[in-house]
């Protein structure tokens, strides 16, 4: 499969992630739609890195071209777990104290 | 490295301070220990003594310039803890943590000032973002604390997912994450998609001004800045931002002259479009808090002058800026938290109940303004001398200086509620050594302002 189709799916993908960020007003679903951008990435980081694999083994058979992006997405996913644990606790936080987990709670602090 | 390492060890040793000792004064002394240590560290890695030999396979390069920054950055958060600990303290049970919090994000400040990779860039940005949506949440019953730490949060994710996929699309197109890059090699599958290189650069250029809060991304700033705790607002707004700049310098230094048509455009603007909306809302706040959010805003844009005109003048001027704004403002924070009113009437009348503490934020404030004498007129000095240098860029700088005078009138408003108003302004109680902080500190600022040369040579000697 070319290499455009994976980009266009990607980027797909993270913009569904940026419209889910900027239009839906639940603070989980705000969360997940943060989590499917970063799994675009995730899809794009190894895309890549088999295409730059690929031209490398043509000439090398026993190249580890592309390995680094597969070990970036491990980096990924252990930042995105860390985020995950801090952000869930501070809407469990604001859950405790305003019973409701809505985005437009944010607007207090404007005046 | 040693930086990166004894940092990190020191805030898990200051997290099981907190089990040891249940007596807050002591944590907190040992936290100013800690730092010393660590200050000492830096400074000693610095000139090249008992440097941990560890291959980094050129993922990490430690040059002076960021040493220096660890330096300047480590510095302003000891005076922050010899000002304010006492207040951090006071915010919840968790004293310990707080500094043990404190600690990771220098840890982070000290990757950011040292990566040579895209991805200790990512790793350097969220071991420095992640404690703060702490630090910020941390006055758990306070909605207004809950609300800002849940607007971080958001925030700051989503603008990590926008680098993300910029360092993503840089990865395909370069094959490294290497910071410096170059135009598609031929024989690549990607020979074609050259608009990803600039594509990829510009989402990370959004993500960072996200983080240092330039104009059209600054909207999560004031809100936090308000909600947070006052306190950990001061880290915010000093430490972390100026990390935030250095990453960012370093960042585009090298890749400013290969994409100078379409860079030309986008950063005088977003420089222009910050200094207006930080100068001109700081006017209107009715609340001191929330002035010196927007201040910082404008100082922001003040700052993104070394990322547009990019030569090593500038490089010595970011690192006086960070001197000379993380200290002013660590000091105009120290005061606003021993206020009991943070609005500009609740200064009214300070001169009179608290001489010195009204003559320190004098002197914090002529600084952040820019007046001569002070360390921030030099600061401001050297960014619009080194745009002059580089570029023909006689009309930013007046639109720099013109703005700079928009914001003589809201630090003036403070000084003016101080000394010519008739009121009895009410602080908590105010302890002698704060004080001596104080003075320490605005002397500090005066011998910048009139000797920069005091802080630069280190960065050569």
């Amino acid at each position: 499969m070319p290499i455009s189709n994976y980009i266009i799916f990607c980027l797909a993908l993270f913009t569904i992630g940026i419209v889910g960020v900027l239009v839906r007003r639940n603070a989980i679903i705000v969360f997940m739609c943060i989590e499917l951008m970063l799994n675009a990435v995730n899809l794009l980081l190894v895309a890549f890195s088999k295409m730059h694999n690929g031209v490398a083994y043509l000439t090398d058979k026993s190249t580890i071209v592309g390995a680094d992006a597969q070990v970036f997405v491990f980096f990924i996913m252990v930042v995105a777990a860390a985020e995950v644990s801090v952000g869930l606790a501070i809407i469990v936080m604001m859950y405790r104290n305003t019973k409701s987990i809505d985005i437009n709670f944010l607007n207090r602090l404007k005046n | 490295m040693n930086t990166i390492i004894v940092s990190a060890l020191l805030g898990v040793v200051m997290m099981f301070s907190g089990i040891f000792t249940a007596n807050k004064t002591a944590i907190r002394n040992v936290a100013i220990v800690a730092l010393l240590v660590l200050l000492g560290v830096n400074i000693a890695a610095t000139y090249g003594c008992c440097n941990l030999n560890i291959d980094v396979k050129n993922m990490l390069e430690f040059s002076k310039f960021g040493m220096f920054f660890n330096s300047i950055a480590i510095f302003s958060t000891l005076m922050y803890l010899v000002l304010s600990g006492s207040d951090i303290v006071k915010v919840g049970d968790n004293a310990a943590e707080y500094f043990a919090i404190i600690f990771f994000v220098l840890c982070g400040v000290s990757v950011l000032s040292a990566y040579n990779s895209l991805l200790m860039l990512f790793l350097g940005v969220e071991i420095m973002t992640i404690p703060l949506y702490i630090l910020t949440g941390s006055d758990k019953k306070n909605l207004k604390s809950n609300e800002a730490s849940l607007k971080y949060f958001l925030m700051g994710s989503f603008s990590t997912g926008i680098m993300l996929m910029g360092i993503a699309l840089m990865y395909g197109v370069n094959g490294n994450f290497g910071i410096a890059f170059d135009v598609p090699a031929a024989g690549s599958p990607l020979q074609n998609y050259g608009i990803l290189l600039p594509l990829g650069l510009l989402f990370i250029f959004v993500s960072m001004a996200f983080k240092v809060s330039a104009a059209p991304f600054h909207f999560w700033t004031p809100d936090v800045y308000d909600g947070a705790p006052s306190v950990f607002t001061s880290f915010m707004a000093t430490i972390v931002k100026a990390a935030g700049f250095i990453a960012f310098i370093k960042l585009f230094e090298t890749h400013y002259f290969q994409l100078q048509a379409s860079w030309k455009m986008i950063l005088p603007l977003v420089i222009i479009a910050t200094l207006f909306i930080g100068n001109i809302t700081a006017v209107f706040q009715q609340s001191v808090k929330r002035m010196l959010a927007y201040s910082s805003i404008a100082q922001a844009g003040f700052m993104l002058f070394a990322l547009y005109s990019n030569n090593s003048f500038s490089k010595e001027g970011i690192l006086l800026y960070s001197a000379a704004y993380s200290l002013a403002t660590i000091g105009v924070f120290a005061i606003l938290i021993k206020m009991k009113d943070y609005t500009f009437e609740g200064y009214n009348g300070l001169a009179k109940t608290q001489p010195v503490l009204a003559a320190a934020n004098t002197i914090f404030l002529l600084s952040l303004a820019g007046i001569p004498l002070t360390a921030g007129f030099f600061a401001k000095y050297y960014m619009l001398t080194s745009v002059l240098q580089s570029h023909n860029g006689f009309i930013m700088v007046i639109i720099a200086v013109l703005f700079a005078a928009v914001s003589v009138y809201y630090y003036f408003r403070v000084i003016q509620s101080m000394y010519f108003k008739q009121g009895d302004a009410e602080t908590s109680a105010i302890s002698s050594g704060f004080k001596y902080g104080l003075i320490f500190l605005a002397a500090l600022i005066i011998l910048l302002g009139i000797m920069p040369n005091v802080l630069l040579q280190y960065l050569y000697f």
